[in-house]
């Protein structure tokens, strides 16, 4: 990450001044504004400065809000459900109906776990074929019971291992994007930290896709293009670089739709102004969705994947 | 290539190769060397062995489609490099590269044709092309093949050798999965059959879009059926791969796919499958 010590001694001074002042009766405003406007330029530079590597590493920081926490900031009720109904309950793809602001919607999420054990549990966010059948599971009660779907993707991709093989985790996550494709709902994916793979777009086919500032979304991991491309773990930050995975990139190759703007330095510098513009923004775009006629909808929809990222004929002068 | 399957079955490593320009083709297997005609007769089988060399998208597709029923569905599409890409190499180099050393536009041939004299829109892909990822071209291609079928009412067959998703086009790989499967509810909804036929390999973004939706999936004795690799699984999980992970048998006993047959035995299969499923389409 991009040196910061600089940034952190401001940030101690301040806390320090704050503290002299209500011990003492000093007015230190006029420093603390001095030191505050400081202190905002140095992160902006830092921000402006900061290499693609930089900002994957900030889609993973372990204080990013995510998961069940900032669900639980951002809706006024949500009520969780579990379970496949096939034999399992994956507790790193989980959701259920939420209300937000004036809207019912079927929330899911990737859930990564803040204790070591929660994070074993949850596999860091790698959902396995019950996760993913639980999402369908869950969009088939969206669709029934008309709640437009809120996906909040967070994963470094769908979970490798024997047993994912076994149950068939590729059929999983293509269902899951069928169906999420064929709602009879509005639906909109937030890609929140890492949008990892098939892993991510099994919930992220939606009508309106939103990516936070410093969010990544991508076909590979950095790790893993290295490895492959270039044979050599060191060329992981060339990698990043080279897979144009940044929220500015993608909305300029036309592949998401908007960014949510975060706090200088990253949405972890501020969780609850976070989880309060993330819901300000998903409600403002469903209102939108909801006046659309689902017709039309489903029309725009089939449109816009059908042709996302397409290419060229040589002879189409476009 | 990490390629050798073992027992029956067998997938023979080719190296990249520029279309009939060798006579003559060494089996990896056993070191025979088969005269490329003689292989033509065999299904690309090494007549001493048994082991499979790969097929092109033409060869596969001459296996499989009545004589001189096959016609091609062109498009012309081939990849922007939308992301710029250079790796140790520019993406640009190796499209370039394996478009001359297949003659194809990208890595997947479309086209209609008949199999026991039903009519069937078949996407074949091939594997020499960037190992048959999934981009923007093979995406758009089987968007169309799939919308054509709905649109002629007749069956759509896929025929998997895709290693995933084109890396070096990053997103729009990735969205190319969204692409195909929007693709193939279109055909859902049309009430026209999809067949899938999984070779080697059927791996990745290209396993856990389209390729698992078909109505109907054979797998030809050697395909390799996964949505990981085998290296990045034991490397996540530390576990030991069962002897058979990830092979067509493995794949049918744990439900992914309905039959599972040997390379000439499977134009056979695809027809009875297509006598079942279309009957109505006749001619
Ligand atoms: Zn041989």
């Amino acid at each position: 990450m991009v040196d910061d010590s600089a940034i952190r001694a401001l940030e101690a001074k301040l806390v320090e001044l704050r503290q002299m002042m209500e011990a003492g009766n000093v007015d230190l405003t006029e420093e603390l504004a001095m030191l505050e406007s400081k202190l905002l330029k140095l992160r902006r530079e830092q921000y402006a400065r900061m290499s693609e590597w930089d900002r994957v590493k900030l889609a993973r920081h372990p204080e990013r809000p995510r998961g069940l926490p900032l669900v639980e900031a951002m809706a006024h009720a949500f009520y969780e459900l579990r379970g496949d109904r096939m034999g399992g309950d994956d507790p790193a793809l989980r959701g259920g109906p939420a209300i937000l602001g004036d809207h019912r919607v079927m929330l899911l999420f990737h859930h990564r776990g803040s204790t070591p054990e929660e994070q074993r549990a949850c596999r860091h966010g790698m959902a396995t074929p019950e996760g993913y059948r639980k999402s369908l599971r869950l969009m088939e009660i969206a669709d029934r019971l008309k709640l437009p779907v809120i996906s909040l993707v967070d994963t470094p991709g769908a979970y490798p291992g024997v047993q994912s093989e076994e149950q068939n985790i590729a059929g999983a996550i293509a269902q899951s994007i069928s169906r999420m494709l064929s709602l009879n709902v509005p639906t909109i994916a937030v890609i929140l930290g890492e949008g990892g793979s098939g892993g991510a777009i099994a919930v992220a086919a939606a009508d309106r896709v939103l990516m936070m500032e410093n969010a990544t979304y991508s076909v590979i991991s950095p790790e893993g293009a290295a490895a492959i491309l270039w044979k050599d773990p060191s060329a992981t930050p060339q990698a990043a670089q080279a897979l144009r995975l940044t929220a500015p990139q993608l909305l300029e190759l036309e592949l998401i739709d908007a960014i949510v703007p975060e706090a200088i330095g990253g949405a972890h510098t501020d969780p609850k102004r976070t989880a309060e513009d993330l819901r300000a923004t998903l409600c403002q775009q469903l209102t939108t969705l909801c006046e659309r006629p689902l017709d039309e909808l489903r029309h725009l929809r089939y449109k816009r994947y059908r042709n996302a990222g397409s290419a060229r004929t040589p002879t189409d002068p476009s | 290539m990490p390629i050798r399957r073992d027992s029956k079955g067998r997938y023979v490593e080719v190296e990249l190769r520029r279309a009939e320009e060798t006579l003559w083709l060494r089996c990896r297997e056993c070191g025979e060397l088969v005269f490329r005609r003689k292989l033509k007769e065999t299904n690309h089988i090494c007549p001493r062995c048994g082991a499979y060399f790969f097929l092109t998208a033409q060869e596969r597709i001459a296996s499989l489609v009545d004589r001189d029923t096959y016609a091609p569905i062109e498009s012309g599409y081939a990849s922007d490099d939308p992301l710029a890409f250079v790796d140790r190499r520019p993406y640009r180099e190796r499209l370039d590269e394996a478009q001359a050393i297949t003659g194809l536009n990208d890595a997947v041939v479309v086209g209609r044709g008949m199999v026991d004299g039903r009519p069937l829109l078949l996407a074949v892909m091939d594997f020499r092309f960037i190992g048959g990822s999934m981009g923007q071209v093979v995406g758009e291609e089987i968007a169309v093949a799939l919308e054509r079928a709905a649109e002629l009412r007749i069956p759509f067959v896929l025929v998997v050798a895709s290693g995933g998703a084109r890396v070096q086009e990053g997103a729009v790989s990735l969205m190319q999965m969204a692409k195909t499967v929007a693709a193939r509810n279109l055909l859902a909804a049309a009430n026209v059959p999809f067949i899938a036929v999984f070779t080697y390999p059927s791996t990745g973004g290209m396993l856990a879009s389209v390729a698992s939706l078909a109505d109907v999936t054979i797998a030809e004795l050697g395909a390799m059926i996964g949505f990981a690799g085998p290296r990045v699984i034991e490397q996540t999980t530390g576990q030991r791969l069962p002897e058979s992970f990830q092979t067509a048998t493995f794949a049918l006993e744990h439900g992914v796919v309905d039959q599972v047959v040997p390379r000439e035995s499977l134009r056979a299969e695809l027809a009875r499958a297509l006598l079942v499923l279309s009957g109505d389409h006749n001619g």
